[in-house]
């Protein structure tokens, strides 16, 4: 089954990367949506089916610790996985992330193969690698 | 608490490593040095992030056009010929990198601290000038002949608070 996946970054060239990260795994992949911010996000996710969100944490407007919460906080969503990818790696804001249900987080600067490593671990076997 | 040797250390790290991984470029240490807040004149792009906590500052990558464009070519695998909104916007994202990486190094020294979303400065003969007396770290790293300087000033939060709260208010691109 291929999967949806949602790349929330207010960073187009991190967008950009991810897209291209995203195909490069060679995993299942239907979609990549793009959004600037968790309100972006969320609007997309009420019109979308997502199987995975991978989110920055610093953003303008919502940023991806509120995104997280709003995600978990929802009778629909809250089943969705939600990957935090950030330069954040403070215990502060990573365990904040945990606390509110994050699937895993990855840091900045990242190489294809720790996304992949990532999602696999999370989305199999919906992904087969 | 003198951070100078764990900054410069952190700032070598952290670009060797962004470049590394992001780029796929091996870039050299850079060359430290301090620079006090005497203004100076910029060319080229700017890129700032503020540092927010028990100590707090400004941490900025600054390079020319040229090179500002062929990060950007190299980082998104793109064509850069001159400096657009993509361009800012990669080189305000290797600053989120780089000064995220030392933020994180640093939290262990000085306790929890913050980064503001970035703002990215491109122009010809601008000064910047900040309100407080701190010294700047200064690294220069080189890639195919062209200077890449990465600067951090940091200070307990009473004396760095109005540090740059002009430019750091406000996210976005702003040219000069």
């Amino acid at each position: 089954m291929e999967s949806d996946i949602l790349v929330v970054d207010d960073s187009a060239a991190i967008r950009k990367i991810l897209q291209r990260v995203l195909r490069q795994t060679g995993m299942a992949i239907h979609a990549v949506y793009e959004a600037g911010d968790g309100q972006e996000a969320l609007t997309l996710m009420g019109t979308q089916k997502v199987d995975l969100v991978l989110s920055d944490i610093n953003m303008p407007k919502m940023d991806g610790l509120q995104l997280l919460a709003a995600i978990k906080a929802s009778d629909h969503w809250r089943h969705v996985p939600v990957v935090m990818i950030t330069t954040e790696g403070g215990e502060t804001k990573v365990g904040e992330a945990v606390r509110l249900g994050a699937a895993g987080y990855v840091r900045k600067p990242f190489t294809a193969d720790q996304i992949k490593e990532k999602l696999a671990g999370i989305l199999e076997p919906a992904l087969p690698l | 608490m003198n951070l100078q040797p764990l900054i410069i250390e952190s700032i070598n790290q952290s670009v060797i490593n962004v470049f590394a991984t992001m780029l796929g470029v091996d870039l050299e240490p850079g060359e430290p040095s301090v620079e006090h807040s005497a203004p100076d004149t910029n060319d080229g792009v700017m890129s700032f992030i503020g540092v927010a906590g028990a100590w707090a500052g400004t941490g900025s990558v600054s390079c020319s056009p040229l090179l500002a464009c062929r990060v950007c070519s190299q980082m998104l695998m793109t064509e850069a010929n001159s400096v657009n909104e993509e361009v800012l916007d990669t080189v305000a994202e290797l600053t989120n990198m780089i000064i995220g990486n030392v933020k994180t190094d640093l939290e262990k020294e000085v306790g929890p601290l913050g980064l503001s979303i970035p703002t990215v400065v491109f122009g010809k003969n601008f000064k910047t000038k900040s309100a407080g007396t701190t010294e700047w770290i200064v690294l220069a790293f080189h890639w195919d002949g062209e200077a890449m300087l990465v600067k951090v000033c940091l200070a307990p939060h009473e004396k760095s608070a109005h540090l740059l709260p002009h430019m750091l208010s406000h996210a976005g691109t702003l040219e000069v």
